[in-house]
């Protein structure tokens, strides 16, 4: 692990997790995120050789219940919190995608 | 010191009993509120008209709803909860206004347990912090000490039953958010088992760690609590379906308990003050006959590295949902494109710690970067969670200090982000390895801050725990002191 972070590899990373960051931002969250690199840099020192990864507590089957209809949301209920949607069409609204 | 608030329990008998009014009990709460919060802003939201409409409906329902276990008592629930009847904003600008179509299973329960919920709590922001002070709505002060932060990211829970404003909240915790914050304050904070308490509801943090619990003012409270919201739901696919364990015949005697003590992981960065009440805390559990044990958990002292690889890549793709489309704030203006609305949405929507969090996140889940950090550190959590297995084949519990500090002074950690994290290292253990844990009071600082001992147990084991827990308390008073700073506003009132 090297983990001394660039400006550009922040910058790298913003784009990839689609937040817009100032250059301030940017030259902090370098230095932060170094610091807590190296922070966990420490788990090199522990042997985890043919040790399974944990990705969850308990050991879990997917449930399945059985395929009957259940009330859900109704269009409207759903549409509701939307910062724009078009409730008679039934649309969240988004910026233009195609000929943009 | 003021005297011990009223506790759900006897608030609920008093209610079931009609000795006591259910819209009296909501009153006088939603006074306390209205009083103290100036100082304290544990509260987001406070739905006065639909708590005294509640309240009122339990009163004309008396006789028909007798029997329910939380009849009239005001609750508070953080507020990454959804409520539909409130806004739901974890703390964060992008959510802000946003009223969810649901209700969260355990605000459901809550409500067919009879229970009046009162308002929102503050937390750090999604859940992310140890200090409240990530809240994009202002910090949580602590009752105890009102330049000193609450603990977090349940902080707005903690300070609220802390400074008997209602005497039960609900929190979630996914490196110690209830346990914490509940030390801190002063308060009795218990996270159950993982998958014990359905999260349908919850805004989720970190998917593999999250669960709700309750916030009281004693262990019994906190078990009544638990046995209202736990249980299997099929909207939670991670719910377990284990049969809840009966907490009705719980003893109060620790005769012969094994309690084990991890010595070399309290030897390092511990508060003297800290190790001093807790170490009086294992004498007294020895004096009413408990068994201590010097146990080894070898893997904890990594616990923070591994949680904070893993909850934030968990979160960096639990949060990409908040894209300014279908519910919260977007951005105005520069959306000409998709992705720029995206980009200036969350960077405008988000508090510095959330997209610290996204962003380290994001870089261990990055080509390249995934088997050395998030792979490793899930590697270690195995290891981790080996050791509490190992221990648990010797000892019924493991008694350890919940935080290694008192109360922190407001701003002190809040550039360093390591430093912060720190906070965490005796609670992170218990998400990473699943097991129930909470947290009851056991002393005060020289400054006259709580001091929270913790016990954790094997999974599903939360009978035990909460055994052994409401034990101690019965035998000590610390759980009944509360801050007086607060108690001249609260006895005008009266």
């Amino acid at each position: 692990m090297s983990s001394i972070l660039a400006p550009e590899e922040v910058e790298r990373i913003a784009r990839l997790a689609r937040l817009a960051i100032s250059v301030d931002e940017r030259d902090l969250f370098a230095r932060q995120l170094t610091s807590i690199l190296q922070y966990a840099e420490q788990l090199r020192e522990v042997d985890t050789t043919g040790v399974a990864p944990t990705s969850h507590p308990l050991a879990l089957s997917a449930p399945l219940r059985d395929d009957e209809t259940r009330p859900s949301l109704s269009r409207d209920e759903a549409l509701k919190p939307a910062p724009d949607a078009d409730l008679g069409a039934g649309l969240f609204k988004v910026p233009r995608v195609l000929g943009a | 010191m003021s005297a011990a608030p009223e506790t759900a329990r006897a608030i609920r008998d008093a209610v079931a009993a009609g000795s006591r009014s259910a819209r009296d009990v909501c009153r006088s709460a939603l006074d306390r509120i209205r009083d103290a919060d100036r100082q304290l802003n544990a509260f987001r939201h406070v739905d006065e008209e639909g708590a005294m409409a509640r309240a009122a409906e339990i009163d004309a329902r008396r006789t028909e709803l007798q029997a329910l276990p939380l009849l009239g008592v005001p609750v508070a629930v953080k507020d990454n909860i959804c409520t539909r009847r409130m806004p739901t904003t974890a703390a964060s600008r992008i959510l802000e206004g946003y009223l969810p179509p649901y209700d969260a299973t355990v605000v459901q329960r809550l409500e067919q347990a009879g229970a009046v919920i009162v308002g929102k709590t503050n937390c750090d922001e999604f859940a992310m912090g140890s200090s409240t002070e990530n809240s994009a709505y202002g910090v949580t002060r602590n009752p105890w000490n009102l330049e000193r932060i609450p603990g977090g990211s349940s902080g707005g829970s903690a300070a609220a039953v802390a400074a008997g404003l209602v005497p039960l909240a609900l929190g979630s915790d996914t490196g110690g958010s209830i346990r914490q914050p509940a030390a801190l304050c002063g308060v009795t904070g218990l996270k159950p088992t993982y998958g014990r308490v359905p999260r349908y509801g919850l805004i989720a943090f970190a998917s593999s760690l999250d669960q709700i619990g309750p916030i009281a003012s004693t262990v019994e409270d906190a078990a009544l609590a638990f046995s209202v919201i736990a249980g299997h739901d099929d909207r939670d696919a991670t719910s377990t379906a284990a049969a809840l364990p009966d907490l009705s015949a719980a003893s109060t005697s620790l005769r012969g308990v094994r309690v084990g003590v991890p010595r070399a992981l309290m030897s390092d960065g511990v508060e003297a003050d800290v190790l001093a009440a807790v170490e009086g805390a294992l004498k007294v559990l020895e004096e009413q006959g408990a068994v201590l044990q010097t146990i080894d958990l070898p893997h904890s002292r990594h616990g923070i590295a591994a949680y904070y690889l893993i909850a934030t890549a968990e979160a960096s793709s639990n949060l990409a949902r908040y894209d300014g489309v279908r519910y919260g704030v977007r951005a105005a203006g520069e959306g000409r494109t998709v992705a720029s609305m995206y980009e200036s949405t969350r960077g405008a929507g988000f508090g510095a710690e959330v997209k610290r969090r996204i962003m380290l996140g994001t870089y261990v889940l990055s080509a390249g970067y995934y088997d050395a950090y998030y792979l490793k550190a899930q590697q270690v959590r195995t290891l981790i969670g080996n050791d509490y297995e190992a221990a648990f084949e010797k000892v019924d519990v493991i008694a350890l200090p919940t935080s290694p500090t008192g109360a922190f002074p407001l701003g002190e950690r809040t550039s360093d982000p390591v430093l912060m994290y720190l906070a965490d290292v005796f609670t992170v253990g218990a998400n990473l390895a699943g097991v129930p844990a909470m947290t009851v009071p056991c002393g005060f600082t020289e400054a006259q801050l709580p001091v929270g001992l913790q016990f954790t147990a094997r999974k599903m084991d939360e009978a035990r725990l909460l055994q052994v827990a409401g034990a101690y308390q019965h035998a000590t008073d610390w759980h009944r002191r509360r801050p007086s700073g607060l108690e001249k506003a609260q006895e005008v009132k009266r």
